[in-house]
């Protein structure tokens, strides 16, 4: 017998058109499995009525011939999207009990396509973190473990970390994520699981909650390349209420996707063979070179001369952005207000933001107070926007070589909770292959392509130039075909 | 100011003056304890970001749009609006329908 939560997007699309099961099947198996999946922490609020409400729309459609795409498919959202009368948090303390008078455009055109939602996925807080460790609302417990018998708790990676634990637990079958410097691709990478950050502009950004305007840009997570386009398709559009959505049609991305990659040129970025790359990993990216030239594709080296100073770029432009978007916490209009004693006006602003963010939100916007702030504007700001510029001409130059990049999406296999948060700074290397693609607003996805010798999920990175998506799709099933990637974290929540 | 021209001076750093300042712009209250921890991890990524100073951006323009994208103009009508309890719903305090805030006039 068919187990629903296994299938795919596409399967349960298909399955549920062809009558094989109800939607409403489909919506209590997932429930069962997101109420029993607390250990894992992924969802900050289960939404299991509106789900099991979006079904029965589903069945009554499908007897009635009124079938729309995403018919019978629930989906997990991360809490960074507002969704109308259900809180919405950005896993803080300064939202908590926030809950929208209105609905995200992307949220919207999903459940207008007749998905439904399973409920609000945990993350790092503000979307600011690489390990999901900054939520107000606990960690995200990976589903994946070591093979060395142990049972430390892996990060799931971040900040899009509750999307990726509950695709990788089977606790939904596709999620938003958003990506500002790596927060689909990383999670994705970690927990063996296909992501996809389009073109920015694809995705409005209206409704979803600010963190870097000029980077943040939203995404499907999914098991397998086909969800990912059929879920982008229909998240994409354009959107008079975001002044840097793009007005362009949305191509059919499942419909196009070709594994044969005849003719087609892959890039392989000589400066992302970083100093310290493990053996496993520049193994796995030879094979991913291997599998690319299989499906017909040629290799050929290009430089990406201002690599090395991507990261630092995105440090002082993501932070200096932060600290005017969350400038809107005051404690007057919504989330929440601190009010001390006898406090004055200034006193309750300072009180709010400093009960309301958490530590590294709290660092991050007192970088970008200061690299913005006078005597300091041009060193710090002016001068990443300058290098920023650079970063995303090296881009241009390189697509004139060839057609797709291909990167690791990370530096190492998922690491342990706490490992790494001591140091912010060890924290921010591990965004250093899919910074890059976020500074030049391009197309980037990660695709599951092997195991690491702990028995952990790694990703390739195929990163594409600008409205590119379908050539990044169609590398990534050339790799999702021949890399055979089946496994799956064992049941231990 | 050119960061490379001044490439041989000292690294800009903060100190725990400069660490209350910026937090007070940014209007978040800091402890004593906590502006002191912050102290060496500002500078930590601060020196780490510097090394954007010795890139060659002669003749460059900042980045402002990663996609080249006119801003659209749009009819000069009202297209939202009349929805003062929705704009009131999540304040911490709302009274006869305003925000309400602590007294700022004494």
């Amino acid at each position: 017998m068919t187990v629903l939560t296994d299938l795919t997007v596409a399967q349960i699309r298909d399955g549920f058109r062809a009558g094989d099961f109800s939607a409403r099947d489909v919506a209590e198996a997932f429930n069962a499995n997101v109420a029993a999946a607390k250990a894992l922490n992924a969802f900050i609020v289960e939404t299991p009525e509106q789900a099991l409400t979006a079904a029965d729309q589903a069945d009554k459609d499908r007897a009635a011939g009124a079938l729309k795409p995403l018919s019978g498919v629930p989906i997990g959202m991360k809490d960074l999207f507002c969704t109308q009368d259900v809180q919405t948090t950005a896993a803080s303390h300064m939202l908590e009990g926030f809950k929208p008078t209105y609905e995200s455009f992307v949220s919207q055109k999903l459940w207008d396509a007749g998905a439904g939602m399973l409920g609000k996925l945990n993350l790092d807080q503000f979307a600011m973190g690489s390990s999901n460790e900054t939520s107000y609302f606990g960690n995200v417990i990976s589903p994946w473990r070591r093979n060395d018998g142990g049972n430390a708790a892996l990060a799931p990676g971040g900040s899009s970390g509750g999307s990726s634990a509950a695709i990788a637990a089977r606790l939904c079958p596709a999620a938003t994520g958003t990506d500002t410097g790596g927060s689909i691709r990383q999670p994705a990478a970690f927990t063996g699981i296909s992501g996809i950050k389009p073109t920015y502009g694809r995705c409005s950004r209206w409704g979803v909650v600010a963190f870097a305007s000029s980077l943040d840009q939203a995404g499907p997570m999914a098991r397998d390349v086909r969800d990912c386009a059929i879920m982008l398709e229909n998240m994409a559009g354009f959107d008079p209420r975001d002044a840097t959505s793009l007005d362009l049609p949305v191509p059919q991305w499942e419909s196009g996707l070709s594994s044969d990659l005849k003719g087609k040129r892959v890039g392989i970025p000589k400066e992302y063979r970083v100093d310290g790359m493990p053996a496993e990993i520049e193994a796995l990216w030879n094979q991913g070179m291997a599998w690319l030239k299989d499906a017909g594709a040629e290799i050929v080296e290009v430089s990406l001369p201002h690599t090395s100073y991507a990261l630092p770029t995105y440090y002082i432009i993501a932070p200096a952005e932060a600290s005017s978007n969350l400038a809107r916490y005051d404690g007057v209009r919504y989330g929440l207000r601190d009010l001390p004693d006898g406090a004055n006006l200034q006193d309750m602003y300072a009180a709010t933001r400093a009960a309301g963010f958490g530590p590294e939100v709290k660092r991050r916007i007192i970088i970008g107070t200061y690299v913005l702030s006078a005597g300091y504007y041009d060193a710090y700001f002016t001068q990443a926007c300058k290098v920023r510029a650079l970063i995303a001409r090296d881009f241009e130059e390189a697509f004139k070589r060839c057609d797709v990049l291909l990167t690791p999406t990370a530096p190492s296999a998922a690491f342990a909770l706490g490992e790494k948060q001591a140091d912010p700074l060890a924290m921010y290397l591990n965004d250093v292959f899919t910074v890059p693609a976020s500074l030049a607003g391009i197309p980037a996805m990660s695709v599951p392509a092997g195991l690491s010798n702990e028995g952990l999920p790694l990703g390739l990175q195929i990163i594409g130039p600008a409205l590119g998506e379908q050539a990044v799709l169609n590398a990534g099933l050339a790799i999702e075909e021949r890399a055979g990637f089946t496994a799956r974290a064992e049941k231990w929540w | 100011m050119d960061r490379r021209a001044d490439a041989s001076a000292p690294s800009m750093s903060v100190d725990l003056t400069t660490v209350k300042k910026i937090a007070s712009l940014a209007r978040i209250a800091v402890g004593e304890a906590e502006a002191e921890a912050l102290v060496p991890e500002l500078n930590g990524i601060l020196h780490w970001v510097e090394q954007l100073g010795e890139v060659d951006v002669t003749g460059i323009e900042p980045m402002t749009a990663v996609i080249p994208n006119t801003l659209r103009l749009r009819d000069d009508v009202v297209t939202d609006g009349n929805v003062r309890d929705k704009v009131l719903a999540n304040a911490p305090q709302a009274e006869h329908g305003f925000f309400a805030v602590p007294k700022v006039i004494e």
